[in-house]
């Protein structure tokens, strides 16, 4: 019995309760990156290797509009558009060409624009980290513990903008033309519907949330050059186990992921807290290939 | 696309091009001599990667684990052994890279196209990660350092290795490897992975165990990018985390896409034609230079799919 | 051609040859559909009809040949050019958009620039009208609808375009005896509107039944043409061409 009594001391409850909120944080940054793979995935086949750059060309573009303007808002806004723009610019250019090809001929091409991305960024911006400084700051006190109100903000706007994109998908006439083409891209042409253009704005769309995704959580770490790789990394996981090509899949493998790695992260160093995302692929693969929050078909 | 060129053409080319490598660290200077060994190895690696990806149809990206683990378990038989045994180092690397090779192995045979690639993408992560964090063992973010052993067969001879006679082993070592793979790949063993890499249903219902295939192949794959990072880590005397990054199975698969795939011989050319890219630019861009040899790449995707030997033998066809 | 069939012909191929891979499915293929003509084009499995239809639309491109649609040359054009201006397509597996409802479905043809609302509802309510089981489901997923209710959907769907031509693969497959006299009597109200139609069918009683003109193809190849009212089913040429 004492045993018990000292068991349920032991447990770090205060630590539980910081790393649950920055699990849920984090999460929302996951899921916003990984709505942007599913949705290029699942439009046109294509493993966007260079999303992690994308989201890390958004943050520096933040940083920039930042520096100039100092309104962090407007670096939202701003860096949103500009890599959606360049989204549909690198689509055109390096991704029409190869439809049709073998999906290996995109994984590829896509891998070597994150390569030229991460050091165009490298070259243009050096090693040293920058820094987005929080448009909010102070912290709120929640039982007795503070947490910043920042972070908060972070996981409320990442819900508002996928849920605004959710709207988007479900409601508008553009939505519906993304997800008929989704569903087959042949009768959507069949109907009228100008695919190309909607694989281009596809990929602007998944562009623009990464790039909302790194100015969002710029001021959390410092923005560099190799920022990208952790999250597509990560995005790559969860858009696995999430099911590919499911969007409520991924937003729920993001959160359940990034809660299980922030619970690690009490007792592990960070860097071997990253391994728990790997484990839960395995398990994933092993025992639900066809995603842990898809319905087994049957 | 795999054309078998008359045998005797086939040993005369064979034949020139190893009497050019074996003549090159007497002529060139020394930089250079370094550089062409550099090739070899990385040419190896590549053209173990295209057992896999040229042959058997089955996109990795998981070379840098297979690469890594041969180059720290060369590093722990030199480290643990004295004095450094190089045959000890080899059989370690290669202990080393199968063992990782049937973990891959395993999950190969339940995995297509997509799903495959990004499973080793993260398992080469999760290697990365152990090796980065384990620092009593693998010296994590340091790597290991060591010595180089001796060219030694125990009882007949024992010399130290110069750049020269390193070179004239690694070539060695590389050009076994070679013949060694072609033959496997045009023997009937070599057949069945083309078939599956063509129609993987239609071998299955042909009655092949394909999920066997598969295995192998990523295990002989798994071996020779072992027997690769050996040699790294003997040229060089140090193993690093880095090496085991998924960037640098990335750098592999470009290597065989630039030379182009299926072809053996075509993976090592890509590894050479990167790796000059890569220091003609350094002269221009210095560190940067991946942004003009990315671009290149991106463009040869799209405009050379069959890479340098696919569009030199099309040219030559004219 | 005198020149009053020029003018009337709304879609005519001229020697097309078409390529699936390395197989030659259509080795010259020449047919024309007039204004609002009903055509049935007829054939075993297998000797290119469907592949004549996805050569119209735009969805294979012809290595040889060439396809006209009111005169112009639409050879090489992409689907979503050609539906835009008038050709609608209905394949063989219907292939309706099973995530999407019924009302979203209809609405990837309707929601096109320069119609009003108001002509919008117009289309929805006659389409309703025509398929008053579509109007109960127009909330309902799309992979819901039985077999013959996504044939009526698939229909509505084309129809939505406004096209000149509908192109109807194999209507009636696998249809309940009452379905297709419910297609039957579509393809007549279409054809009052001055919709045309080039209907690929196995069933030849009511391809006849419901053709001005149909065209026979056997491997690649049109093989007999003639007005509809000369054939009958017990005809030779009918057991020539589709007989077992």
């Amino acid at each position: 019995m004492e045993l018990v009594g000292e068991f349920f001391r032991a447990i770090p409850y205060d630590q539980i309760l910081i790393q649950t909120l920055n699990g849920i944080v984090t999460g929302m940054i996951l899921a916003l990156v990984a709505s942007g793979l599913t949705l290029i995935f699942g439009i046109m086949d294509v493993v966007n290797f260079a999303h992690g750059e994308l989201f890390m060309l958004g943050a520096y573009v933040g940083v920039v509009v930042l520096a100039v303007s100092g309104s962090f808002w407007l670096a939202l806004v701003l860096a949103t558009l500009i890599v959606a723009i360049i989204g549909a610019a690198l689509q055109i250019t390096t991704l029409r060409p190869l439809l049709g090809r073998d999906p290996l001929t995109t994984i590829l091409a896509t891998f070597g624009i994150s390569l030229v991305l991460q050091n165009y960024a490298l070259w243009q911006f050096g090693p040293v980290p920058r820094k987005i400084e929080e448009p909010i700051t102070g912290q709120f006190t929640l039982f007795y513990l503070e947490y910043p109100w920042y972070r908060i903000m972070i996981a409320a706007l990442s819900a508002a903008i996928i849920g605004g994109f959710w709207l988007f998908l479900k409601y508008g006439t553009y939505g519906i033309w993304i997800r008929a083409t989704t569903q087959d891209r042949v009768m959507a042409q069949a109907m009228g519907i100008p695919v190309p253009w909607v694989h281009t704005a596809a990929f602007a769309i998944g562009a623009g949330m990464a790039a909302a995704s790194g100015v969002l959580f710029g001021p959390l770490v410092g923005v560099n050059h190799a920022m990208g790789l952790d999250w597509i990394l990560k995005g790559f996981i969860v858009v696995v186990v999430g099911g590919m090509g499911s969007l409520g899949g991924s937003i729920a493998a993001s959160i359940f992921i990034s809660l299980l790695e922030a619970y690690a992260s009490i007792w592990v160093s960070p860097a071997q807290a990253g391994i728990v995302s790997f484990v839960v692929l395995i398990l994933t693969l092993l025992f639900r290939p066809t995603g842990l929050f898809v319905p087994t078909p049957k | 696309m795999i054309k078998r060129r008359p045998t005797a053409i086939f040993w005369a080319g064979f034949a020139v091009i190893m009497a050019l490598l074996i003549a090159a660290p007497l002529v060139l200077p020394e930089f250079w001599r370094r550089f062409v060994t550099e090739i070899l190895i990385w040419g190896l690696l590549a053209m173990s990667s295209d057992i896999l990806i040229g042959y058997t149809g089955m996109v990795s990206f998981g070379h840098s684990a297979f690469f890594g683990l041969g180059m720290y378990g060369a590093a722990a038989a030199l480290l643990s052994v004295k004095p450094p045994n190089l045959w000890l180092a080899i059989l370690y690397g290669l202990a080393g890279s199968a063992g990782v090779a049937l973990f891959v192995a395993y999950f190969s045979t339940r995995l297509r196209d997509i799903y495959f690639a990004i499973t080793t993408l993260i398992f080469a992560q999760i290697f990365y990660v152990i090796i980065f964090t384990w620092t009593e063992v693998t010296g994590g973010e340091n790597g290991l350092n060591f010595s180089r052993p001796a060219l030694a067969i125990p009882g007949l001879f024992s010399m130290p290795f110069t750049t020269n006679t390193l070179h004239w082993f690694v070539l060695a070592v590389v050009a076994a490897s070679y013949l060694i793979v072609r033959r496997i790949t045009q023997s009937p063993f070599g057949m069945v992975l083309q078939s599956i890499r063509e129609n993987e249903p239609r071998t299955r219902a042909i009655g092949y165990a394909v999920e066997r295939y598969k295995m192998v192949a990523v295990m002989l794959s798994g071996l020779f990018a072992g027997l690769a990072g050996v040699l790294y880590a003997i040229q060089n005397r140090f193993a690093a985390p880095d090496f085991v990054y998924f960037l640098v199975s990335g750098e592999t698969v470009i290597f065989n896409v630039m030379g182009g795939i299926g072809t053996l011989v075509g993976p090592i050319v890509g590894a050479a034609f990167f790796l000059l890219l890569r220091e003609g630019f350094s002269r221009f861009f210095t560190e940067y230079y991946l942004i003009p040899v990315g671009i290149i790449f991106i463009a040869m995707i799209i405009f050379m799919p069959q890479g340098l030997l696919g569009f030199a033998r099309r040219w030559l066809n004219r | 051609m005198s020149a009053a069939d020029a003018a009337s012909t709304l879609v005519e191929l001229d020697d097309v040859h078409t390529y699936y891979g390395k197989s030659h499915i259509l080795h010259g293929v020449s047919l024309r559909v007039g204004r609002g003509e009903v055509v049935g084009l007829l054939g075993r499995n297998g000797v290119g009809k469907s592949t004549t239809l996805k050569t119209i639309m735009g969805l294979v491109n012809p290595s040889r040949g060439r396809v006209r649609f009111q005169g112009s040359a639409i050879t090489g054009m992409p689907a979503h050019r050609l539906a835009r201006i008038g050709i609608a397509y209905v394949p063989e597996d219907r292939r309706i958009f099973r995530l999407l409802t019924v009302m979203e479905n209809l609405r990837t043809g309707l929601d096109r620039r320069g119609v009003s609302e108001a002509r919008k509802h117009e289309l929805t309510d006659k389409v309703f009208a025509y398929f008053p089981v579509l109007a109960e489901r127009r909330a309902q997923a799309g992979g819901t609808l039985s077999g013959g209710e996504q044939q009526m959907l698939a229909i509505a769907r084309a129809m939505m375009l406004e096209p000149k031509i509908i192109l109807l693969d194999e209507p009636t497959e696998g249809l309940m005896p009452r379905m297709v006299s419910q297609i039957r009597e579509i393809i007549g109200a279409l054809h009052r509107e001055g919709v045309a139609i080039l209907l690929v069918e196995q069933n030849v009683p009511l391809t006849l039944e419901a053709s001005q003109r149909v065209y026979i193809m056997e491997k690649g190849l049109v093989r007999h043409q003639c007005a509809a009212s000369e054939l009958n089913v017990s005809d030779a040429v009918i057991q020539q061409y589709l007989g077992v």
